[in-house]
Formats: structure tokens, sequence, C-alpha cells
């Protein structure tokens, strides 16, 4: 049974057992070990942990020149830095390659809501998602952190990982197998579909209860895998409803609704909203309630979006 | 150490590797020809004769990694690949073609590529990450990244640079072709980087210059370098842009130029003159 409830906990725990599992796993680190939680395993694996400083560039193109000797490398710093400020060296060292290196985005979206919009990562999907061979993955709880990044050992190429900083309520079933690329349908419903990754599964499903005392019925999926997207599972899910809402801790532009938008080209759909940041930078708050609320990213905004789609159907 | 022999075969390759360099680029076309040429001596000594290297075995997890950080500079490394039997010598005719190879190394097109390089100043680190790993491993491996005197101004370089001492990567060779002229102009006119080698020694390598046409040198450096333990070494190696074809020769206008038919008659024969002069020494 999981007990904990922190994303970047249950990662640093996963990736002890996995560092424990296949000697070939590395970790790379950009001076955030005690946030991004990297610090379990340079206390399990000190010779397989290298500290490279503040200098994300040369971190991400020497996890490139691990993988080439046969490693298995999860470079880590805060989601913002590792998929902004080395955009060049993902694409040129590890992508055009398609290096299995694993790239921990840690503290996405608002999580670090103290530190504000330099520290805030509301792009990183997008930038992550136009690289060739990239997979984007996004986690919604601890114990989904606790069954991907077993499955990082033997997947193929690289994969752009987007943790939480904070704790979040469990929403994913505990028993059932786990694979990359699934979409999880975490309840059933006719009326509408909410897509919705990362933080705001939870608040889609609070969103169902509250639409469902109205009549409603909303069937919540976990896009979890974001890219390769499953396009087939996205269309099933998207038939039969009249709305269609996308929710995610992401700029509007490129990110999960995107995907799912995209997945649907080509098929008749129901009407679409996103719920995500309206084209802006984050900020700091006092807590992070607080900033997802600021920002719209709250059950109340998924349950208004469903009803105004419904209402104008 | 190299013996007159040695010396003289080396010779001989560079000039060959030259020849295969101006083949390739032809008449017409754009190529990177000036910093392909000002490597030739320093890719013969690795490929000949310094690298653990087998064109059989282009896997073997130990052998010796070459990789080139100046990516453009891919010519120099087709050649030595082809004098290797690696590619075949019909790709010459077929570079940056969309069937050929391609105009930076790349690894899915490509055998014996080691990595994808072209956009400047990844290869360094690159390497130290190779150096990590194959120390792991227990493995003695060496890995010879070949950087450009204008690559220097890319930051991330330096980062590289402070991670190999950090971690005492002595099994990390570092090469500066400093053949002093960049895309635009001379280096010294469009960004002037000076003192490389006090750069390189405050990072805390061992540091060597040598010329870098002089294969004698060349090679007594890399043993030297193979020898030093605890932090990696840079060669910076003197060289002159476009060596061996007088009108490209520290000429920033065949860093990636285009050759007449005329130009392109000269260089052979001044190639082949100098070839037969080495021959007959």
């Amino acid at each position: 049974m999981a007990t904990v409830k922190n994303l970047r906990e249950a990662y640093g725990q996963a990736l002890v057992a996995l560092g424990k599992q296949n000697r070939h796993v590395v970790a790379l680190e950009a001076d955030l070990g005690k946030s991004t939680r990297s610090v379990l395993f340079q206390g399990a694996f000190p010779d397989r942990y290298f500290e490279m400083g503040i200098a994300e560039q040369n971190m991400a193109s020497t996890a490139a020149g691990l993988a080439l000797a046969g490693k298995v490398p999860f470079m880590h710093s805060f989601a913002v830095f590792v998929s902004g400020r080395t955009y060049d060296q993902l694409r040129n060292s590890i992508c055009i390659p398609g290096l299995s290196v694993r790239i921990c985005g840690s503290s996405c979206g608002l999580s670090d809501f103290g530190d504000g919009k330099t520290h805030q990562a509301l792009e990183d999907v997008a930038i992550m998602r136009a690289l060739p061979g990239m997979t984007v993955l996004c986690p919604a709880d601890a114990i989904e952190v606790g069954k991907m990044v077993p499955c990082l050992l033997d997947w193929k190429g690289p994969v752009y990982l987007r943790v939480n900083r904070n704790d979040l309520p469990f929403v994913c079933p505990e028993d059932e197998p786990y694979r990359i690329g699934k979409i999880w349908k975490l309840r059933d419903g006719s009326d509408a579909a909410v897509f919705a990754s990362g933080v705001m599964v939870s608040k889609a499903l609070e969103a169902a209860d509250a639409l469902a005392k109205r009549g409603i019925s909303v069937r919540v999926l976990n896009v979890s895998t974001i890219k390769p997207i499953d396009r087939e599972a996205v269309t099933r899910f998207a038939e039969g409803v009249r709305a269609i809402v996308t929710a995610e801790e992401h700029n509007l532009v490129g990110g999960m609704g995107s995907a799912v938008v995209e997945a649907l080209r080509g098929v008749r759909h129901a009407p679409v909203e996103f719920v995500g940041v309206q084209d802006s930078f984050g900020r700091s708050a006092e807590n992070y309630e607080v900033l997802l609320q600021h920002f719209g990213l709250t059950a109340a905004a998924v349950t208004n979006a469903v009803e105004r789609l419904l209402g104008s159907a | 150490m190299g013996n007159t022999d040695t010396v003289r075969r080396l010779d001989l390759m560079a000039q060959q590797l030259r020849v295969d360099v101006v083949e390739m680029i032809g008449v017409g076309k754009a190529g990177h020809l000036g910093g392909s040429l000002s490597l030739a001596e320093i890719v013969a000594a690795l490929y000949f004769h310094k690298m653990r290297f087998d064109p059989t075995r282009l896997t073997d997890p130990d052998r010796d990694r070459f990789l080139l950080s100046k990516g453009h500079a891919v010519l120099i490394q087709y050649a030595a690949l082809i004098e290797q039997g690696v590619i075949p010598r019909a790709e010459l005719k077929q570079v940056k073609t969309l069937a050929g190879l391609q105009g930076h190394p790349d690894m899915a097109n490509t055998p014996g590529m080691e990595a994808v390089t072209g956009s400047l100043g990844q290869g360094l680190s690159i390497g130290v990450g190779m150096a990590l790993a194959l120390r792991l491993d227990g493995r003695s491996s060496r890995v010879y990244v070949i950087m450009g005197d204008g690559e220097l101004s890319e930051g991330q370089l330096w980062e590289a640079a402070m991670a190999a001492r950090r971690f005492g990567v002595d099994n990390l060779t570092g090469i500066v072709d400093r053949n002093r002229v960049q895309a635009t102009g001379p280096t010294k006119e469009v960004f002037d980087i000076p003192d490389i080698e006090r750069k390189w020694d405050a990072c805390g390598w061992h540091v060597l210059t040598v010329n870098g046409h002089d294969v004698a040198q060349v090679l007594e450096a890399l043993d030297a370098a193979e020898r030093t333990k605890g932090r990696p070494t840079v060669i910076v190696a003197d060289t002159v842009k476009g060596k061996g074809v007088s009108f490209a020769e520290g000429n920033a206008a065949f860093h990636n130029g285009i050759m007449t038919e005329e130009q392109y008659r000269q260089a052979m024969a001044e190639l082949d003159l100098r070839r037969a002069e080495l021959a007959r020494a």
C-alpha cells in the first residue's frame, strides 16, 4: 500500500529501487537534489550519482555520453530548467540519436508555489512534445510515480517526466498492472469526458462528483502519457459524450489539451474546452491551492467548462 | 612515440585524407574545407595509430571513442572511415545528398560515428559522460574530443571543462584545433579568446601545446596525455585552416566554401605534389 503522498519523494524512492534492480542506472543532478529527491539515490549509490553543479546544459550532454556508453541516465532539475535551459542539448545530444535518457522535470507547473514565475514550468510539455521521439509523462499521484518509474528501465528513447513537488490525493488504482502509453479511465460517465493530467486529475474527479449531484454524468480520464498519445483511446473515450474538457497545469498552448485535440483530428467530436493557464507565466503565492485558484486550475473551473459546453450543445 | 616510419606513414595518410576531403566537396558545392584540412594529421594520428579502433568491431565496448565536437569538420572523419574501410569509397561522391552522408555527424546514417555533434559546444560534455561510464565499468578505453578554437566561445564547453576536472576523468583527452579562423573571419577579429592555455590550466587540466601538423609532436602529446593521471589533458594544436591547399589556407571564405573547377584542380595538384614529396622523403 502506498503511504507517501508526495510525488517527488515517491520518485526518489522509486529511483533507488530501480538502482538496486539494475547497476547501469545512474543519476545526474544540478544542485537541486534535496528538492528533486535524487539525494536518495546519492545515498544508496554514491558512485553512480554525478553532481554536475548548476550547469544544466553540460548535464544533458553528459547524460547523452553516459547513455552512449551503456548507462541508463536519469537527469534532474526543476522542470523549468531541465526542459528550457537545455533545449538544444536535449534536441541534438539526446533526441537526434534517440538516446534513452530520462529527464526528470521536478517541481513542475506551479507546484513550486513560493519561488514564482522564474521557477515554475508552464511551457515544458509544449517544448518537450515538439521534440521528435520524446516521450512525455505526467503522473497524477505518488502511486502512479511508483509504477511509472520502473517502466523507464526498458522504455526506448528519451523520456521527459514531469513531477509535482507536493502531496496530491491518491487517484490511481493500486492493483492494476501499469504500462506507459495507456489512458486511464478513472470514472465512467456518459454526458461529458474530462481528459486531465497531473494535479488536475484530482480536480476533475471532484468536478465529476459535483456534476453528478446535478445529474450530469462525467467520464474522467487520466492522460499521464501525453506523448505518444493513444489516438485510438482518445477517440474512443471522446465518443458518445456531448462535451469534452481538458484540464492541465500548463499553458493552453501546446500542452496536453493540444495533444488531445490533435489526437481527435479527422473524427467528428463534441465541442472542446480547455482548462489551463491562459498564456501567462506563474507567480509567487502563500500556498499551492491559492496559486491554483488564482490561475483558475480548480474543480469549479472544470465544472463550469462542462456546464458551459452542455448548455451550448 | 612516433618512430620515423610511423611518422612518414601518418604524414602520407594525412595527405590522403586531404585528397578525400577535396574529392568529397568537389566542384560547385559548399563544404567545410578549412576546418577539415587543419585536422588531417591529428585525425590520421588518432585513427591510424593511437586509438584502439578495429573497423570490423565498431561496437566493441573497449574501443577508444572519437568525438568531433566541431562537427562541421566531419568530412575529415568520413575520410578516415573511408580509408579504414568502414564507409564505402563510393560514398565520397554522395556527401550531403538525400541518400548519402550527412552534413554533420549523424549516428543514424553513418557507421563509426560515436555521437551526434555539430551544434557547437556539446562534444566535450558527451565525452565526459562516456569517460565516466567507461570508468564505472572498469574499461581502459580512452575518449578523444576535438574542439575548434572558434567553438571555445560556447559556455557549455567550459561547464564540461570544470566537470571533467571535478570528476578527474584522466581517460579523456581534449584537442583544440587552433586554426585561428572561424566562419566569418579570423578569431582575433571575430571573437578573440586570448590565453587559451591558461584558461584550461585554470580549469584544472593538464595542458600541452603542439604544432598540429607535426605528427611526431602530436603522437608525443597523445602519449603524454595517456600517462597523465588524476586529471584530463588538453592538447592545444596550432594549425593552419585549409592546410595543404594554398588558396584556402587561413582564408575564412573556405570555412564552408565552394571550389571552382580550376580551384579543384589546383587543390588536387598541390596535394598530389606534397604527397609525392612525402613518399620520396
